[in-house]
């Protein structure tokens, strides 16, 4: 909190979308991380963002990844006996990650951030010019 | 001395207000639920200007109780699934037009400081 709270609102964004940026980074890299248990497959992450007041003002809300759920969606069998990692039955089990939709969300988050990023120069430079008033 | 830079010191602190508003709504394009807030600055800087004038209300109070009251929400230009209504093109649009505004602003403010430091200083 600070005198100059549109800084924090941005800086929240920021950060939330990073976050963001994170998980998408983390579900593209485990994409092909299989598995020979089902329940030990990685599940795709997603982060959950909720509105957090800024200074005292509480109609001016900043941004929070408050939580990073897992995906619910269930692992996708294949057969694959020849596999090292294959259970039993010869099944390794992948994540059901779609990779067009994470690079969807990727370039959102990414453009998402960028905006944000306008928006703490644009607001730097404003409060420059203030403080330089009369110089 | 209290009205020496006129309508825009007000003006200024009423624009600065309605820049953060949309700078929050910037930040929280992607969360759900978020509704878009405006300011609507005719009616601030009225009521703001009236309440000074009105009474020995400090300036500052003056201005975030009409900057308060003249909120609103904006109505979305197209529904979306998680109930978000802020459109973030719209919004970058909006935000520089602000950013514009409070620039000029600022620069009559400035020339009214200048034109006193002129005055004082005598050259």
């Amino acid at each position: 909190m600070s005198n100059l709270p549109i800084f924090d609102v941005a800086g929240s964004a920021m950060n939330a979308q990073s976050v963001r940026l994170s998980t998408v980074a983390s579900n593209m890299a485990n994409a092909d991380s299989v598995s020979g248990d089902p329940n030990a497959v990685y599940r795709a992450k997603q982060p959950v963002f909720t509105t957090e007041q800024v200074g005292a003002n509480p109609a001016l809300q900043g941004v929070r990844a408050t939580q990073v759920l897992d995906s619910q969606a269930q692992p996708i069998k294949r057969y694959e006996p020849g596999h090292p990692l294959a259970d039993g039955n010869g099944y390794v089990y992948a994540p059901d990650i779609d990779p067009v939709a994470q690079m969807v969300d990727l370039i959102s988050a990414s453009r998402s951030y960028q905006a944000n990023v306008e928006v703490f120069n644009s607001a730097k430079e404003t409060a420059l010019a203030t403080l330089n008033m009369g110089r | 001395m209290a009205d020496f830079l006129g309508i825009h010191g007000t003006a200024l602190a009423v624009r600065e207000q309605r820049l953060q508003l949309l700078a929050a709504n910037i930040a929280n394009a992607d969360t759900p639920h978020y509704k878009a807030q405006d300011l609507d600055f005719n009616g601030a800087l009225n009521a703001a200007l009236a309440a000074q004038r009105g009474g020995p209300l400090e300036q500052g109070s003056a201005i975030s109780t009409a900057t308060t009251n003249a909120h609103f929400l904006r109505p979305s230009s197209q529904p979306s699934l998680d109930g978000n209504t802020v459109d973030g093109d719209r919004e970058n649009a909006a935000f520089a037009q602000a950013s514009l505004e409070y620039r000029a602003s600022l620069s009559f403010v400035e020339a009214k400081v200048r034109g006193m430091l002129t005055a004082i200083t005598g050259q």
